[in-house]
């Protein structure tokens, strides 16, 4: 869509997109982009409404905690965005740790908002096994190990060998000087 | 026809596009047969260099088959010749040209009101990269139009191959360049950081003008294996430090020439924290970025001695030491490269058999597998050093 857009700046006489072929981004990398999107979206919230979470939880108190968590979640969403989204989709796995500690303190029976802890619980436990497959595939189809592995011992780029390479500059009279322009 | 095209960060894909046709009488039309993934191309698939626009065709690295021309070509160019297509594309006729400094041609860039904004004053018209210098379309495509045609391009003689050509256009006078910038004596220790694709060329174009040694930096086995096999000697910076090294193979005097290789993206790990923090500023789009290796070269350099940096630089560098660069009185000399102002040279070194620049592909593959490349060359999977497409 966006490729569509951007023929308005193009100039008139450069190809322009007729059918969209196969991407570089992989199912695992889309996964990533969603999980980061979401990220940012929920630690916006929890940045400019805690109240409603430690409302909605029976946790009142708590904003600060919240806050906190927002700008937390956030920073795993920029990264999860970006080239680095490996450690920002693990750095999601913590955090989700973090958010079930969280939760299960709230989980008392004196608490009157508990059916919304345990769903919330509930939800975050669901979030982690995604978060936790995206980090897991993304790691895996990003590791450097895929492939073979290979030694390049025999590239030297001299066809006549590195000593006849290294007479050259002692056979020129000196360093060839930049050559002049053509014009 | 078929291409390689940037729908955003890490998204390219094998599009089918319209074809290009002849727009200015100085145009040519080439059909590529082949083009290469360079280093640089990954700091488009990362969105790192700005101005970049979805549907902008990939690819600055590429050759073929002329198969038609403009009116004002005049004979410089036939249908069926083989060129090789540098990628800075330039008038001949400006004063930049004429000075022999190609990457600064004052006509080339169809942008060139950005550019000047940006830069101050206007850079050469690239293919396949950013609209700051001219957003032409790239070579990682079936068919490519080349502005200024009569002027850019490299003739390919009857008995040198695709292989052996295809790097004429950048890499190789890219590294030629940095090794020429060095001004090299015999006595000279060349230290290169990164043993890319570029920091190949580097290494051998310092063999080639006669460095007493050549260090080559890096820390993937199979890249060090190939520096070492164009006679460099080796340093893994995750195993040992760069600096003791350098400093023990020049009896403590540190190398006379440094090279940076590298460019803006420095790899980050907890080894060195600078990189991490400007990993993190990056991110934070505090700082565009990574300098370490510009950090490393101006410390460990032999007072008195040079900096060249072919390594591709995109914005902000933050905490550049100045301090040390101007009391050691290092001498610092960078820029895009001034392909056609080495090409007859080199061409020449192909011919007479000095060097066979192919020694650097590792993969060679048809462009619809474009896009897989892209992450199999940036993860440094399958042993991946050079690919080279075939459209």
């Amino acid at each position: 869509m966006l490729s569509y857009l951007s023929n308005v700046v193009r100039f008139e006489g450069d190809p322009k997109i007729v059918q969209s072929g196969p991407s570089s981004l992989r199912d695992p990398d889309r996964l990533a982009k969603c999980l980061g999107w979401f990220s940012l979206g929920l630690g916006l919230a929890e940045l400019i409404a805690p109240r409603r979470f430690t409302r909605a939880l029976g946790m009142e108190g708590h904003e600060t905690l919240v806050r906190a968590y927002g700008v937390r979640e956030m920073g795993a969403g920029v990264l999860t965005l970006s080239v680095d989204k490996q450690t920002g989709l693990w750095s999601r796995v913590g955090g989700d740790g973090l958010d079930v500690v969280t939760l299960l303190g709230g989980l008392r029976r004196d608490n009157p908002m508990q059916r919304n802890v345990a769903t919330a619980l509930v939800m975050v436990l669901g979030i982690a096994v995604l978060d936790l497959f995206a980090a897991q595939t993304t790691t895996a189809t990003h590791a450097r190990r895929r492939g073979q592995q290979r030694l390049y011992q025999d590239r030297s780029g001299f066809p006549k060998g590195i000593e006849a390479a290294k007479q050259i500059a002692k056979h020129a009279s000196q360093s060839p000087a930049p050559a002049p322009a053509k014009v | 026809m078929k291409a390689l095209v940037w729908h955003g960060k890490e998204d390219i894909r094998c599009d089918r596009v319209t074809d290009p046709e002849i727009e200015d009488p100085r145009d040519a039309i080439v059909k590529v047969t082949s083009c290469a993934i360079c280093g640089s191309d990954l700091h488009l698939f990362h969105n790192f260099i700005p101005a970049m626009l979805p549907g902008d065709i990939m690819g600055h690295e590429m050759m073929g088959e002329v198969v038609e021309v403009g009116s004002g070509v005049n004979g410089h160019l036939k249908k069926g010749d083989r060129v090789v297509v540098p990628f800075t594309i330039n008038c001949d006729e400006c004063e930049q040209c004429k000075r022999g400094n190609f990457s600064l041609c004052e006509r080339s860039n169809r942008r060139k009101e950005l550019s000047n904004k940006v830069f101050g004053h206007s850079l050469a018209g690239l293919f396949g990269y950013t609209h700051l210098t001219g957003g032409y379309p790239g070579g990682q495509a079936e068919y490519l139009r080349v502005p200024f045609a009569d002027a850019t391009h490299i003739k390919v003689p009857d008995g040198v191959s695709d292989e052996q050509a295809l790097f004429l256009g950048d890499i190789f006078p890219t590294g030629w360049q940095a090794a020429v910038y060095c001004d090299i004596e015999p006595t000279d220790t060349v230290a290169v950081w990164g043993c890319g694709p570029v920091g190949q060329m580097c290494i051998r174009s310092a063999i080639l003008l006669g460095a007493k040694q050549v260090v080559a930096i890096d820390r993937l086995a199979e890249r060090l294996s190939m520096a070492e096999a164009g006679g460099a000697i080796t340093i893994n910076f995750d195993s040992e430090s760069v600096i003791e090294r350098l400093n023990e193979l020049t009896q403590g005097k540190g190398p006379e020439k440094c090279i940076d290789a590298t460019g803006f993206e420095s790899h980050v790990t907890p080894q060195l924290p600078d990189t991490i923090l400007d990993r993190a500023k990056q991110i934070m789009m505090l700082e565009t970025d990574r300098p370490h290796v510009l950090r490393e070269m101006i410390y460990v350099c032999k007072p008195g001695g040079i900096i060249s940096i072919p390594g591709v630089y995109g914005g902000l560098s933050d905490k550049i030491p100045m301090g040390q660069l101007m009391n050691k009185g290092l001498t610092v000399r960078t820029g895009q490269t001034h392909v056609r102002r080495w090409t007859d040279d080199l061409m020449r070194r192909i011919q007479e058999g000095q060097i066979d620049p192919s020694f650097v592909i590792t993969h060679d593959v048809s462009l619809d597998q474009g896009p897989e490349m892209y992450t199999v060359f940036r993860d440094k999977q399958d042993s991946c050093v050079k690919v080279v497409l075939r459209p």
